[in-house]
């Protein structure tokens, strides 16, 4: 496309509307419209230029408001149908074929479509994510596309514009003024905080120019968010694991190399109802009760430089913290959450060995169900072994019990009881509140005596080293919105003609009725023309043609 | 008196307040007939002052409130849903101060009275909060939002004038049909109001065990006869009537009963109307709306958005990620109440590019802002009581 010559000699880009230089109308659409279209200062929007390649079309495509908007309006969409029944991860069911029949068995015919749709993962479906792509593509494209011949126009501005310019603007003005108006509106919207430039018999006053960018700023914003949202999916930037700690046990945590957690308590409160909390009572009781507190005391280590991963005794205690909702417990970019626990789970259990016909008994001896000792010995020279340990039993396959979880739920024990008087020793199955003997009747059994147990703590660890970017990315699409929505840009053009009447224009991108406050204030002072809202005109005169039409 | 029933006595006050400055503000317009705006002028400040008034006695509920249960009342449905009738005035005396628009009071002072008789339907004990709402965020977090969401409903009610005067009452169109559809959705809200009130103050209760959708035994006391019965239900209030139908496991029956009570005294309520009035709904406020300045009542609507919007995004996204994220380990989980945060941010969005980029001003721009009433309170109402999840009041 060639370059556009304007009559005052300016050399324009293609796809120019109106002169860069001096303001005149390019187009034929331009010249015989009463008002011109200011919204990108008439400049060449790459996208209302070229339409010839493909990259142009695709270039076109995304930088369109209407595009835009409909991008918006199906993820909006979408984003609703994901609400009709829960996701995935809100349902009480783990492992694809059983997420599966949970839909159907709950919601029947509509869960099943559901399901079959990928509604229950949809924020994670294929197409949802292209979606949010093209929206972040469609922000880059339709910004630059505005935004960078914007930026070209309002850099270069000249004072002096042509009439036709002016009296286009929607407040235009003309007519005499004093002798020293001039002089008087240049220091009255120097007063107003305006900039203010001259040239020749001409006056330029701007204000708030960088609200125009506000748009743009946001749209970073937007970006940057939904960069760092992507980033997260690289390796390393994110951790998200789950570490079931037991009251009293040590582990190392789970993707933080070096660092050992030691849980000395957990302890789950509700409120009583009484005292400080009587003003409450009437809602405990409605809803029967009401948790105060969820609390890990934990101590955290780190392993020694150099020690060998896993040595015990090498760890240096870093700090002693409760966890509690809302207090999780930070560490070198790491938080460790209190999200779940599991009361009163079995920690050992102790027996003692009988002999059946005399009810004589060993002294006691007791289980570690989570490290079980192999073998026993009394101190009357009997042992008990213990062949087998099932610590979630959950029925027999093929003859040999089996365990459903490596958790203490069920515990069963397959043991050996040795004693002087059964030296060939009595093989035994002994689950909670019953006894199985395989080979026969035995002489012995082992009786239960008590039970221990303990709290397990349910914490995530979690590592989110996008978050910096995130908030970068909030702040700064805050910034714009506040600079695009609560500043506008004015700009007034006035020129003394040589018979010494003036011409005036005013325009702003937003809130006219503050451009005209200051407008007020300007020429009052400077005892300019009066000037006319041609918007205001045209509007007039089109109610009064329907009105006749009538 | 204890400072919990002081609270509940300024909001009756706020309460009548609100009523008496409603029927001021449409005296004020009704009265400026001719067009004169002097006398709409000065029963429009008395009605202010009136608003105003309740305002203060409605603040002095809120902090009392605070001081009473030691948390910021913001923490159940009844708070929350009174808070947002309170932030709609608050909105309005922002607008107002700005416009000076009676007709604005007019409307939206009896929404915002409908939405407290609303609230006042849910349990109104001081409740203790669970652990995840033991922070400071909970104030932050949820005043910012519940402000957010009184302003941009301001734009719904410029909106709502707006329709009310344009839309053509005399031939059958689309636009008619769903401005009147909005009217009666408000009617159908004070149907539940009525039903409600009734059987409470009747102390109507019927208790009934059943079996949830996860197969547990669980419980459920009915405080409306029981219409629809839950999954394998059992009564056990004995003159209770006999729920007439039974339901699926899926279906809450109890709260489906509330809603089939409420539509049926609403419908009812609704036609009343219609026969007294012999007039639709929005045909009986449209000749109130002759002097309306359409080109205010539009900019209002988008001045409202321009403040409401930013804080919406504020509150109900980056200070709700940022508090998730310490509560919950992740700042973002696509809960149902997030959704339909982000659902009300693009929403607004949408409208934003549309008028700037598109040009849609005056009737469209006036049905986006009641589009966008209509969401939040999908996600005050139907996202806490129908959807559960984390946030779920109920
Ligand atoms: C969720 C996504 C988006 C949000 C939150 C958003 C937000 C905004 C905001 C707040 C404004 C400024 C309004 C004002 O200053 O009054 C704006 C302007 C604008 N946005 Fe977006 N935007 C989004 C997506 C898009 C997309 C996908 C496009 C692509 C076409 C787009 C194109 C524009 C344009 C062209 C403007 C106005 C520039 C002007 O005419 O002055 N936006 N946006």
């Amino acid at each position: 496309m060639e370059k556009m010559q304007c009559q005052c000699g300016h050399e324009n880009p293609p796809g120019t509307i109106l002169c860069e230089s001096c303001g005149r109308s390019l187009t034929e659409k331009e010249q015989n419209s009463k008002l011109v279209d200011m919204r990108y200062e008439g400049t060449a929007r790459r996208s209302q230029t070229y339409n010839k390649s493909i990259i142009d079309k695709i270039w076109n495509f995304f930088s369109s408001v209407k595009v835009g908007v409909s991008i918006i309006v199906v993820l909006l969409v979408a984003s609703a149908i994901g609400t009709i029944l829960p996701q995935h991860m809100y349902v009480p069911a783990t492992g694809e074929a059983a997420i599966r029949d949970y839909y159907a068995d709950v919601y029947g015919v509509v869960g099943q479509i559901y399901h079959f749709l990928g509604f229950h993962d949809l924020y994670s479906s294929f197409w949802f994510i292209i979606l949010v792509g093209m929206l972040a593509i469609s922000l880059i494209i339709a910004s630059l596309d505005r935004f960078v011949p914007l930026h070209r126009s309002l850099k270069n501005q000249r004072v002096l514009r042509h009439y036709s310019f002016m009296n286009k603007q929607r407040i235009f003005a003309e007519g005499e003024g004093a002798e020293d108006s001039f002089q008087k509106a240049e220091s009255k919207l120097k007063e107003l905080k305006y900039k203010v430039s001259t040239d020749k018999n001409g006056l330029l006053a701007e204000k708030g120019r960088f609200s125009r960018w506000g748009p743009y700023v946001n749209h970073i914003g937007l970006i940057i968010f939904l960069f760092g949202v992507m980033l997260r999916m690289m390796p390393g930037f994110y951790v998200d694991e789950t570490l079931w700690i037991r009251e009293g046990e040590t582990r190392s945590i789970p993707d933080a190399p070096g660092y050992y957690l030691e849980s000395e308590s957990f302890a789950l409160e509700t409120y009583t109802g009484e005292e400080e909390e009587a003003r409450f009572g009437d809602a405990i009781e409605r809803v029967g009760s009401v948790v105060k507190n969820y609390q890990t005391d934990v101590v955290l280590y780190q392993s020694q430089e150099g020690s060998l991963p896993g040595s015990a005794d090498e760890k240096e205690v870093l700090t002693e913290y409760p966890i509690r909702v809302n207090q999780p417990l930070k560490f070198d970019g790491y938080a460790l959450y209190q999200m779940d626990y599991k009361l009163n789970e079995l920690k050992s259990m102790t027996f003692v060995l009988t002999n059946k016909a005399s009810q004589e008994a060993s002294e006691e001896f007791t289980i570690d169900l989570i490290n079980p000792a192999d073998f026993y010995e009394l101190e009357d020279g009997s042992t008990v072994e213990l062949l087998g340990y099932y610590p979630d039993f959950d029925g027999f396959e093929n003859g040999e019990p089996r365990t459903a979880t490596p958790l203490p739920n069920n515990p069963g024990f397959l043991v050996e009881m040795v004693t002087p008087e059964t030296p060939e020793g009595e093989t035994s199955f002994i689950i909670i509140q019953e006894t199985i003997e395989p080979f026969g009747e035995n002489q012995y059994e082992l009786k239960f005596q008590s039970a221990e147990t303990r709290h397990v703590s349910g914490l995530t660890v979690r590592k989110d080293r996008t978050l910096p970017i995130l908030g970068l990315g909030g702040l700064i699409f805050m910034i714009g919105v506040a600079q695009g929505m609560y500043f506008n840009h004015r700009r007034f053009w006035i020129q003394q003609k040589a018979d010494g009447t003036f011409i005036l224009a005013g325009h702003t991108n937003k809130n006219w009725y503050g451009l005209k406050k200051d407008l007020d204030e300007v020429s009052s002072f400077a005892s300019l023309p009066a000037y006319t809202d041609q918007q205001e005109e045209i509007e007039k005169q089109e109610k009064k043609e329907g009105d006749e039409v009538k | 008196m204890s400072l919990a029933d002081i609270s509940a006595n300024l909001l009756y006050i706020a309460f009548i307040a609100y009523l008496i400055a409603s029927f001021v503000f449409g005296g004020a317009v009704k009265g400026n007939k001719e067009g004169s705006f002097a006398s709409e002028k000065r029963w429009g400040n008395v009605a202010f002052t009136i608003t105003i008034i309740g305002f203060i006695a409605n603040l002095g509920y809120f902090f009392t409130r605070w001081a009473a249960a030691g948390h910021p009342p913001l923490s159940n449905m009844f708070e929350f849903t009174t808070a947002f009738g309170m932030t709609l005035v608050g909105g309005f005396i922002i607008l107002y101060s700005l416009y000076r628009t009676p007709v604005l009071g007019m409307f939206v002072l009896p929404i915002a009275l409908l939405i407290i008789a609303y609230a006042s339907m849910f349990p109104r004990e001081l409740s203790p909060l669970i652990p995840a709402l033991q922070t400071n965020w909970l104030a932050i977090h949820v005043s910012t939002v519940v402000i957010a969401e009184g302003i941009l409903a301001i734009s719904a009610g410029a909106g709502l004038i707006y329709l009310l005067k344009v839309v053509d009452q005399t031939k059958k169109s689309k636009q008619r049909f769903w401005l009147e559809s909005l009217m009666y959705s408000l009617v159908l809200v004070l149907g539940f109001v009525i039903i409600s009130s009734f059987f409470t103050l009747t102390n109507y209760e019927a208790d009934f065990t059943y079996v949830d959708q996860d197969g547990r035994d669980s419980s459920i006391t009915y405080e409306m006869p029981p219409i629809f019965g839950m999954n394998e239900y059992v009564a056990l209030t004995e003159e209770a009537m006999t729920p007439l139908v039974s339901t699926p496991a899926v279906v809450h029956a109890g709260k489906l009963t509330t809603v089939t009570w409420s539509v049926l005294i609403g419908t009812i309520l609704y036609w009343l109307i219609r026969l007294v009035s012999r007039r639709r709904i929005s045909q009986i406020f449209q000749p109130m709306l002759k002097n309306v300045n359409l080109q205010l009542m539009d900019e209002i609507n988008y001045r409202a958005i321009i403040i409401g919007f930013p804080l919406f995004t504020l509150g109900g996204l980056i200070f709700a990620m940022i508090w998730a994220q310490i509560a919950w380990s992740r700042f973002w989980g696509w809960d149902p109440k997030e959704v339909w945060a982000l659902i009300t941010f693009l929403f607004y969005a949408a409208y934003l590019h549309l008028r700037l980029g598109k040009g849609w001003q005056g009737e469209k721009s006036a049905w986006l802002a009641v589009i966008g009433f209509a969401i939040i309170m999908f996600n005050l109402i139907v996202v806490n009581l129908i959807i559960a999840g984390l946030h779920s009041y109920a």
